[in-house]
């Protein structure tokens, strides 16, 4: 299966209870396999971005497409939510194969072993920590579709070890399965570790203030390299604002 | 199905303290449990227990389905549409505050003394409690989880099989449960009003023979029927259901 590009082109996109548009003219094009992050502040636009890009909110002028098909129609991408989100009347393996299209309790408890919770496959959602949960989203969305992942700030309040571990997993991830991937955050942290190239957005309407590409391979990077990043984004963050 | 010693205790603490009470009190008062079960008995044999159960269950089973039935459908629109629930929302209310035995009173003077005036007399009674349960269930659905379908593309009819149903399914639940024991006391306070045979009507016989014997031996009866639906069916349907919310 080819790994998909996804070109973005936002006429116009406006909430109904507010004045201002949120996107007006806004273009962004990911190439096959590139792991592109979002980076911005808070309220900025990128969760309502990410909801565009993968067909959930089809209220705007303009066109996305996944591989030249519009992203309503296009088959459903590998979404991470900010919360876990999983139907807590299923169990781990229901909760893949009940809700994606062509996945048997086999390649659910395959997927769910990957993510390091083999023996929770039949466990419910409230009988696994936070942490595990977000596991299990991951791998709700690699059996959706492993070649093109949204991720919505999915470390979002969880603790520096839960993200250090859930990290490592997006990375043997991305190393294996090389999917085209869109990082919504607000950390830099979360894009220096992951991201082929970050693009900076700024307030109303959403518009690229700045981007970044890393020339460093992923799996190099090392901690040092990861805060060196980082501090890289947050200034080239700084100096587009002001 | 396990339950607790308390529970199992709980019934038997209750004859106990009707048997010293009846011991303390005239037998034609309050006749002692053996007695009520001796009657018991005698009235399944030689009676029409058993055909009086036969018809009062008939009547409540009808009355329950079909008020089950129409409360959902209503429960589902009024909670889905808004402008609907704005419109009759009102009529729900009243439903909800008609006194029974009006309701009762008046399908028996319109379609006189029927099985059909009573069974639609029990549903009026029924629906709007059902609707009014429902509805909130439909108002309460998760919004997140109808952006989880979005994103997975689910069909109309798999959104319904793995979003909603299992999210209405307390719901329906609860109104089940209160509907048979709703259903139950209205059944029979419409047998006594007008019926050829039934609990209540024979409830009402045994009355005006001042027959506390007789009276007691059908409640006991109709007692353990309900106790019987309740783990029975109820219970077994509510673990089998949601198992996932009680599972530790």
């Amino acid at each position: 299966m080819a790994r998909h590009a996804v070109n973005i082109n936002i006429e116009h996109k406006r909430f109904a209870a507010e004045a201002a548009p949120l996107f007006s003219d806004f273009r962004l094009a990911v190439r096959p396999g590139e792991v592109v992050a979002l980076i911005g502040p808070s309220g900025v636009g990128k969760t309502t971005l990410l909801r565009l890009i993968g067909g959930v909110d089809t209220d705007y002028t303009g066109e996305i497409l996944i591989d030249g098909q519009r992203a309503d129609l296009a088959p459903p991408p590998g979404f991470v939510f900010q919360d876990a989100r999983l139907l807590p009347w299923f169990d781990s393996v229901d909760n893949l194969c009940r809700l994606v299209a062509h996945v048997d309790a086999g390649r659910a408890e395959d997927l769910i072993s990957r993510v390091g919770l083999g023996p929770y496959a039949h466990a419910y959602p409230r009988q696994m920590s936070g942490g595990m949960q977000r596991r299990l989203g991951l791998a709700r969305a690699l059996a959706a579709n492993s070649r093109l992942l949204l991720l919505d700030e999915p470390f979002v309040s969880l603790d520096s070890v839960l993200v250090g571990e859930l990290q490592s997993l997006f990375r043997s991830v991305i190393a294996e399965e090389k999917p085209t991937v869109i990082l919504v955050s607000h950390d830099p942290q979360d894009a220096a570790r992951l991201a082929d190239r970050v693009v900076l957005l700024g307030r109303r309407p959403v518009r690229i203030v700045a981007e970044l590409v890393f020339d460093l391979p992923r799996d190099a990077r090392g901690p040092l390299d990861v805060v060196r990043l980082a501090e890289r984004i947050a200034e080239t963050s700084q100096e587009a604002v002001t | 199905m396990r339950l607790s010693v308390l529970e199992w205790l709980s019934l038997p603490l209750l004859v106990v303290i009707w048997h010293i009470l009846a011991i303390a009190m005239s037998s034609r008062f309050l006749p002692t449990p053996l007695a009520v079960a001796s009657e018991i008995t005698e009235l399944a044999i030689s009676g029409n227990l058993l055909a009086d159960f036969a018809k009062t269950l008939t009547r409540a089973s009808i009355g329950f389905v079909v008020a089950m039935a129409v409360g959902l459908a209503l429960g589902l629109v009024l909670g889905r549409l808004r402008p609907v629930d704005r419109l009759f929302g009102p009529w729900v209310v009243v439903g909800l505050n008609l006194p029974a035995i009006v309701v009762a009173i008046a399908c028996y003077i319109w379609l006189g003394l029927t099985e059909f005036a009573l069974i639609l007399a029990v549903v009026i009674n029924k629906v709007p409690l059902v609707t009014t349960t429902i509805r909130e269930g439909v108002r309460s659905l998760a919004p997140e989880f109808d952006e989880l379908a979005d994103a997975f593309r689910l069909s109309t009819g798999h959104r319904l099989r793995v979003i909603y149903v299992p999210q209405l399914i307390p719901f329906v639940l609860a109104a089940a449960r209160t509907g048979i024991s709703l259903i139950w006391k209205i059944v029979l306070v419409f047998e006594v009003l007008g019926s050829d045979g039934g609990v209540g009507f024979r409830v009402s016989v045994f009355f005006q023979f001042f027959d506390i014997k007789g009276v007691l031996a059908y409640t006991i009866v109709f007692i353990l029927v309900v106790v019987a639906i309740e783990y029975l069916v109820l219970r077994p349907l509510e673990s089998r259901f949601l198992r996932w919310r009680d599972t530790p």
